[in-house]
């Protein structure tokens, strides 16, 4: 009776997990989903700079105000980070959690000392009365640099959750499925940045 | 338990080597794009190029290397999603761009009008 009873909640788990697999792989491929849609939020705001670019209002264009080295600098901290972040996922495959707890935290500090060179950048330019109010070219420039940053800034608090998670429950599967979204969403930030780099800053230097 | 370590052990390396071309690769065409427009290697137009090709290339490099697209098995939706975003921003961008350069050149007041004949030639 027991055997009877056991064999269909054996094959239920089968189920179960086969049904985990698949719904792992959607939830992968609805993360990817929203971040191209979140791609169109930055076409937008691209298409809305590259019009105003020009309208500076009797003000400093961009040629005067991009500092390239200080960019420069600010795009190789994403860069390594966003390499970083994947070595994080090779050793979260591993099951190594203290790799993987240290690997987060130098990700954490290059994206928090990414924020803060931004920060102040744009501290410099409204201290210099170049803030977003100054001309169509400066309010564009500031929201899409902005909303950017704004994005790393979620992505700083993600890392803090997920650390506090890894550290409380281990590298159990839900927290790696998390974990290889908060990647791909890293991965993403530092795509978006080289358009920045090379669109706004490199051109807008010209 | 043995047998299956090696091949995940195996399997790490090679990823390990995925991050790290795409690292190293990255880190080139960002300094290459760099360079190009400090040292104003060629004319304004050819710098434009240089640096939206060298964009394309890590962009191409970042999907390949650290998204892994090109590893997608069976029917490859995450590539399909990316080329149906890819025609959205273009439409977005180049027609944003289309439309208001003309909204631009004939709207222009009297006195701009002067100014664009004059820096025209009289054309």
């Amino acid at each position: 009776m027991s055997e009877l009873t056991d064999k269909p909640v054996i094959t239920q788990k089968e189920h179960y997990k086969q049904t985990a697999e698949t719904d792992h792989s959607k939830t992968i491929l609805g993360f990817w989903i929203y971040l191209m849609t979140d791609c169109v939020l930055f076409a937008s705001l691209f298409a809305t700079y590259a019009v105003l670019r020009n309208n500076t209002n009797g003000g400093p264009d961009g040629s005067e105000l991009f500092n390239l080295p200080f960019v420069l600098v600010e795009t190789i901290i994403l860069l390594t980070s966003s390499f970083v972040c994947g070595l994080v996922l090779l050793a979260a495959q591993r099951r190594n959690r203290a790799y993987v707890i240290a690997g987060l935290t130098a990700v954490f500090l290059l994206g928090l000392s990414f924020v803060a060179l931004e920060v102040t950048e744009f501290r410099h330019l409204v201290e210099e009365g170049n803030s977003w109010r100054r001309s169509g070219f400066l309010s564009a420039f500031f929201t899409l640099v902005g909303t950017h940053g704004l994005h790393i800034t979620v992505g700083l608090l993600w890392m803090i959750v997920m650390v506090a998670q890894i550290a409380r429950k281990g590298l159990i599967d839900p927290v790696l499925r998390r974990l290889s979204l908060f990647a791909m969403f890293w991965h993403f930030l530092d795509v978006v940045w080289i358009f920045i780099f090379s669109l706004v800053y490199l051109v807008g230097a010209l | 338990m043995s047998q299956k370590l090696p091949q995940s052990a195996n399997e790490g390396h090679v990823t390990l080597r995925s991050y790290t071309a795409g690292f190293l690769l990255s880190l080139v065409t960002t300094v290459a794009a760099y360079v190009v427009v400090t040292e104003r290697a060629y004319s304004k137009q050819g710098i434009i190029a240089a640096v939206a090709v060298l964009a394309i290339t890590q962009f191409i490099v970042q999907m390949l290397f650290f998204m892994h697209l090109g590893q997608e098995k069976g029917p490859r939706w995450k590539l399909l999603v990316l080329l149906f975003m890819t025609g959205v921003v273009v439409i977005i961008v180049v027609g944003s761009l289309w439309i208001m350069g003309h909204l631009d050149y004939n709207m222009m007041s009297e006195k701009q009008m002067q100014h664009y004949m004059d820096s025209q030639d009289g054309l």
